[in-house]
């Protein structure tokens, strides 16, 4: 393994230097964000498109500009596929890429993927000859069908959005991981560090982190516990664990000890 | 135009904030002009009033909370100044807020932040239930527990606007409804502004106070330019009918992590807010956004489903990068900020106004408010801080 410490990954051949990408929703003060920004390491940030304006100075965006971070617009408060389509098409005019991150939401109450709209509105970009990272929920099955028809990337949720109960559900992520030809990236309801380390034994390439950040008492800090664990949780997969076992083994074999 | 000639300063910007500055400026001896196209209409007239120090105290904020607090103190004396020299009333009412959570999840984030509240010194006081509904027997019978503010007060934002505007006509400031294209200067000094309709205006300070607006001011050199945003905030103003029953004091809900508040005013008016949209300098009203207010808002007080929905109103707020305030000198000669206010302009008004005013006499300022001047976001700062100077120097 030649890696760098933080690792790399790929997306539609493309290079991502961090495997630590950030969601922008919930940043108390820019100043405490551009603090935790630069402490995660981060080269991706997500934005809702529908909830900022690309063209107002010292902005979200401006932020981003300074801190060489690629902007990831993403379609949040979308309930169709419609409305997800055209918010993806005013976001390629707005921030000229053709990367999106595709979410169309079944309800606010739980803000759960609706796996019919965003299956329909994947397939529409797709076409459009869009990269679409589509936000979808822990269901192997949804997710081999966004790959099917062209994401570049599935980006399966550990449990709702902001409810920071970390991974539900690890066993369907790790079939996710399994299956998966494109790249995996946990988003949603990660709370703490040691989430982000799960997702990345799991064998996730990557993990998205918003309010675990933007809404812990110290955004900074959080920030680059965060990077730690992304990058622990990373090397502990690569490095290959020891299985699970019933009983002991122990770490010193007594076979061949001399008998007194 | 009726300026005296010449100005000892020009404020531009006429909210609370540019009104405060203007009228207290006036009351010390200076001669002073406070240029807004729409004086006292932009966020001040959105805003609800709230005199929030405990309740607006957030985690990394230790120092905006302090000069909150601070501010909320002077603000028994400004109410009554104002109201002496405008023989006008303005509302400031002390009633007190109570917070209500509205499921569990709701109620842990609250004691979260009363912990760090009380670590700050602040005086927040937890509160069952049950304690919450005789407080304010109008609340949902679901809230699960909360806290009470009991120094949280309010004062209606619009009387404000009233009695400034009256007080700054008896005490001879001149109000000007025009816009300010550019500040003027020479070898670095300000000597006046330029206004939209051609005319300018000789000064030798002049005082940005222009809220969201400031950074957009023509002839300031880069490295004084405020990094001040928009942040469009919505509250709704309903209005009890006869025979409705009216709140006692502030409620702040908490509903499923999303906040909200109802400020009633003696006359029977409730303000419900307020968003908080990062959408640059747009002033719609959405449907999604007053739907969400009133949702949040009935599921803390049910009873305001008989009340009248009267007006729905958007702001810009002034935001900065770290929450706080932009008050003092500027590297430019003359030039003052008092800006980026963000949610809190009412209630930083008078410790604003005190600060400019005091700085205008070339005097300096305490180390509450010393600590906010627009120079600590300037990215390469060299040599020495600007000596003190004043309208005088």
């Amino acid at each position: 393994m030649t890696e760098t410490l933080d690792g790399h990954f790929v997306i539609a051949g493309e290079t991502i230097p961090s495997r630590l990408i950030l969601g922008t929703g919930g940043m108390s003060s820019p100043e405490a964000f551009a603090e935790a920004l630069s402490a995660s390491g981060a080269s991706i940030a997500t934005v809702a498109v529908r909830r900022v304006d690309p063209t107002t100075r010292h902005s979200l965006i401006d932020l981003l500009g300074e801190h060489g971070i690629r902007v990831l617009p993403n379609t949040a408060g979308c309930f169709t596929a419609s409305e997800a389509v055209l918010t993806a098409k005013l976001a390629r005019e707005a921030f000229d890429t053709d990367w999106v991150k595709l979410e169309v939401i079944g309800d606010d109450r739980t803000l759960l993927p609706d796996p019919v709209e965003l299956l329909d509105a994947a397939e529409e970009l797709v076409d459009e000859g869009f990269v679409v990272l589509p936000y979808t929920n822990d269901d192997p099955i949804v997710a081999r069908r966004l790959e099917q028809l062209g994401c570049a990337a599935v980006m399966p949720l550990g449990s709702p959005i902001g409810s920071g109960l970390g991974i539900r559900n690890a066993h369907n992520i790790a079939l996710i991981v399994e299956q998966a030809g494109v790249p995996v990236i946990l988003d949603a309801g990660i709370g703490t560090a040691s989430d982000a380390c799960v997702a990345m034994e799991l064998g996730c390439d990557a993990v998205l982190v918003a309010s675990a950040i933007t809404r812990a008492h110290h955004p900074a800090e959080m920030a680059a516990a965060l990077r730690d664990a992304v990058n622990a949780g990373h090397r502990a997969r690569s490095a290959g664990r020891i299985p699970r076992r019933l009983y002991a083994e122990a770490s010193s074999p007594f076979d061949g000890m001399i008998e007194g | 135009m009726s300026a005296r000639d010449p100005l000892d300063a020009v404020v531009v910007g006429g909210g609370v904030i540019g009104l405060s500055i203007g009228w207290r400026a006036a009351c010390s001896g200076l001669a002073v002009a406070v240029i807004d196209p729409t004086p006292g209409h932009g966020s001040t007239w959105a805003a609800a009033g709230m005199l929030g120090p405990v309740g607006e105290a957030h985690f990394g904020e230790d120092r905006l909370a302090r000069l909150n607090v601070a501010a909320a103190r002077q603000w028994p004396a400004f109410a009554r100044d104002l109201e002496e020299a405008s023989n006008r009333h303005v509302g400031y009412v002390a009633s007190g807020t109570v917070l209500a959570a509205m499921d569990a999840s709701d109620r842990r984030v609250i004691d979260d932040v009363l912990t760090f509240q009380t670590d700050l010194g602040l005086s927040p006081r937890r509160l069952s239930s049950r304690e919450c509904r005789e407080l304010e027997p109008l609340l949902s019978p679901g809230v699960v527990g909360g806290a009470e503010f009991p120094d949280d007060h309010q004062v209606d934002n619009r009387l404000i606007v009233d009695a400034l505007l009256a007080a700054s006509d008896r005490s001879g400031v001149t109000v000007i409804t025009d816009e300010v294209s550019a500040v003027n200067s020479k070898d670095g000094r300000v000597t006046g502004v330029t206004l939209r309709n051609g005319g300018t205006l000789d000064s030798g300070a002049v005082v940005v106070a222009a809220g969201c607006w400031s950074g957009g001011l023509g002839g300031l050199p880069h490295q004084v330019i405020p990094p001040v945003r928009p942040v469009k905030g919505l509250t709704l103003r309903v209005r009890a009918s006869k025979g409705t029953p009216v709140l006692t004091r502030i409620v702040r809900g908490l509903v499923h992590g999303k906040s909200c508040y109802l400020v009633p005013r003696e006359d029977g008016t409730v303000v419900i807010g307020a968003t908080m949209e990062e959408k640059g300098f747009d002033l719609t009203v959405q449907v999604g956004s007053v739907h969400g207010l009133l949702r949040d808002a009935r599921a803390v007080i049910p009873a305001i489903d008989e009340y009248e929905l009267i007006e729905t109103t958007t702001g810009l707020r002034p935001g900065s990068p770290d929450n706080a305030p932009l008050i003092g000198r500027t590297s430019m000669g003359g030039l003052f900020m008092a800006t980026g206010h963000y949610r809190n302009g009412i209630l930083l008004a008078p410790v604003t106004a005190d600060a400019v005013v005091s700085m205008l006499d070339g005097k300096g300022v305490s180390d509450v408010i010393g600590s906010f001047g627009p120079d600590r976001f300037d990215s390469q700062q060299v040599g020495p801080p600007s000596r003190p100077e004043g309208v005088g120097t």
